[in-house]
């Protein structure tokens, strides 16, 4: 760390970026937002931005489950309910009883209700609020590796994977004459935006990380006239958006997952603007 | 014209150029045979006791009022839904094929429009393993416009959007989309529906013609009766069950069909072979 800290005081002259925090939160947002601007390109894509709404909210149970068996670290009460919570709802989205808006507009206050009446029987919400904007100035050395193992994770399975989740995503039907096995590879996607969102949400927070993963996609999508485009558009917006955000919080003295998310809105609406021009 | 290529056509090939590796002609055996296939579902039985067999050379037509079944068994050829009962394939050499791969043209493709996917984003999964997010092989792209070239379409296409794409357009890249990798079965549910008559033809000629070249199986589902006579070899009558199936020209002056469709065959002719 010691190195990368030394380029980055020389790469970086800055008065923010003197501050160790403000190192490790630039380091944590140039490795997940890279990561929302291509696994969200999928979930726009694949019409999935509430399902992965959905996810966020449930984290808030993931946190109260790790406080009821007592464990200090709720990454891992997190992940294993997001990882149940994502498979049971796509599993009852794949039984074709109700449309698939309503399943998840019901999994979603289900996910948010239980977390704020589990947590408030523990004596207060207000201890976990935190947990609703997120706080990525508490980033530490070990989140940042873990971040980094799942960056490059999440690409070796798009390099591996990625032809079959975009045929499954475009038509079911026309994967599956292909022999692609549609419901191994939705459950893998589900699976993987689960991990992703809970892995992040302690910086980013349950109610903006969402905007997160469709912001840079749904603008990337108003400009990108093919699959390359769109992903270079859709990462490249993410990064950017990140990184200008945190600067500018810091100066502002905002929360910088807010700010990261209105940087996005705006490259969402400017690229609008630049694809209603180019039509007319 | 339509029917001299079908009288001209000997089931067992008349083709010198197959394009299979190491296809013999003469003795080609691939197939395709469904048999008891059986489809439940709470209310009762969709599909019961289906026995059907498509082989080398032959255009079968699965034809059946609306709800009888049609769509539901294409979806358990695809391996979309549960059901009993077995399918299985042969290869040209007469083994059985394990993991057969179906060329699959549906009747529209529903997908988003909107979406960023050009022509070679979508051929180029089928033809190379580089992820398309991170762009195309020239190979493969090479290929991709190669294929697009048999079925009639220009390489052009390649850089449109799917979006963008009318309806024959469409209906020819999803044709190619299904030729590669060479098929065991070529689906076609109600391939034209989105085509002028004209665009029809075309289409119906290029399968026939494809058919012989690649020696595939084809079953085509359609509630066109003029197409099916015109186009298919033989014929089978689809309500829930196989009710009756054969050479299309005594499938189609059954009294059963008449029943189910509702015209008499002279009818049927009168009115421009148009339902």
């Amino acid at each position: 760390m010691e190195i990368i800290y030394n380029w980055m005081d020389w790469l970086l002259p800055f008065e923010w970026a003197e501050f160790t925090f403000m190192k490790h939160a630039l380091l944590a947002v140039l490795l997940v937002t890279p990561l929302f601007g291509l696994v969200g390109t999928m979930v726009v894509n694949n019409r999935m931005s509430f399902f992965s709404d959905a996810l966020g909210h449930s984290a808030l149970t993931g946190i109260a489950l790790g406080v009821l068996m007592g464990v200090d670290n709720y990454l891992l009460s997190m992940l294993g309910f997001s990882l149940l919570f994502a498979l049971l709802m796509s599993g009852v989205m794949g039984s074709g009883l109700s449309s698939a808006d309503t399943i998840i507009g019901v999994f979603s206050s289900t996910g948010l209700a239980l977390g704020i009446v589990l947590l408030s029987s523990q004596g207060g919400f207000a201890k976990y609020s935190g947990y609703l904007v997120g706080d990525i100035l508490t980033v530490g050395t070990e989140e940042i590796l873990l971040l980094a193992g799942v960056l490059v994770l999440v690409i070796l399975l798009w390099v591996l994977l990625f032809n079959r989740m975009f045929l499954t995503g475009m038509n079911p039907d026309l994967a599956a004459s292909k022999g692609i096995s549609v419901r191994l590879t939705e459950k893998l996607f589900v699976v993987i935006v689960a991990v992703l969102v809970t892995i992040s949400i302690k910086w980013v927070g349950i109610l903006i990380i969402n905007s997160l993963l469709v912001l840079p996609a749904a603008a990337a999508r108003n400009i990108a006239r093919s699959m390359r485009a769109y992903h270079v558009y859709s990462v490249g917006i993410s990064m950017i958006s990140g990184v200008t955000g945190l600067i500018l919080s810091y100066y502002l003295g905002t929360a910088a997952g807010g700010t990261i998310v209105l940087t996005a809105a705006a490259f969402f609406f400017v690229t609008f603007a630049a694809a209603r021009l180019r039509k007319s | 014209m339509h029917n001299q290529e079908k009288a001209s056509f000997s089931p067992y090939g008349d083709c010198t150029s197959c394009a299979r590796a190491g296809c013999n002609c003469v003795d080609c055996k691939c197939s395709m045979k469904i048999q008891g296939l059986t489809v439940e579902k709470k209310d009762g039985y969709i599909l019961k006791d289906v026995s059907l067999e498509v082989t080398h050379g032959e255009i079968l037509a699965i034809i059946g009022r609306n709800g009888a079944g049609k769509s539901t068994l294409l979806k358990a050829i695809l391996g979309r839904i549960p059901y009993t009962g077995t399918i299985s394939y042969t290869s040209h050499k007469g083994e059985p094929i394990v993991r057969p791969k179906i060329g699959y043209v549906p009747q529209n493709l529903v997908f988003d429009r909107t979406s960023p996917v050009t022509v070679a984003d979508f051929l180029c999964p089928n033809l190379s393993r580089f992820p398309v997010f991170l762009g195309h092989r020239k190979e493969a792209l090479e290929k991709a416009g190669a294929i697009l070239g048999k079925v009639g379409a220009s390489c052009g296409l390649l850089k449109k959007r799917m979006g963008t794409l009318s309806g024959g357009e469409l209906q020819r890249v999803l044709l190619a989309f299904a030729l590669e990798p060479l098929p065991d079965l070529l689906l076609l549910d109600e391939p034209v529906s989105a085509m002028d008559r004209k665009g029809t033809e075309v289409f119906y000629d290029l399968v026939t013609s494809l058919r012989k070249e690649y020696h595939m199986p084809v079953l085509l589902v359609s509630h066109d009766l003029a197409h099916v006579e015109q186009f298919a070899t033989s014929a089978a009558l689809l309500d829930q069950t196989v009710l009756l199936s054969g050479p299309v020209e005594t499938v189609m002056s059954s009294p059963l069909v008449e029943e189910v469709f509702g015209i008499p065959k002279r009818k049927r002719e009168q009115n421009g072979n148009h339902l």
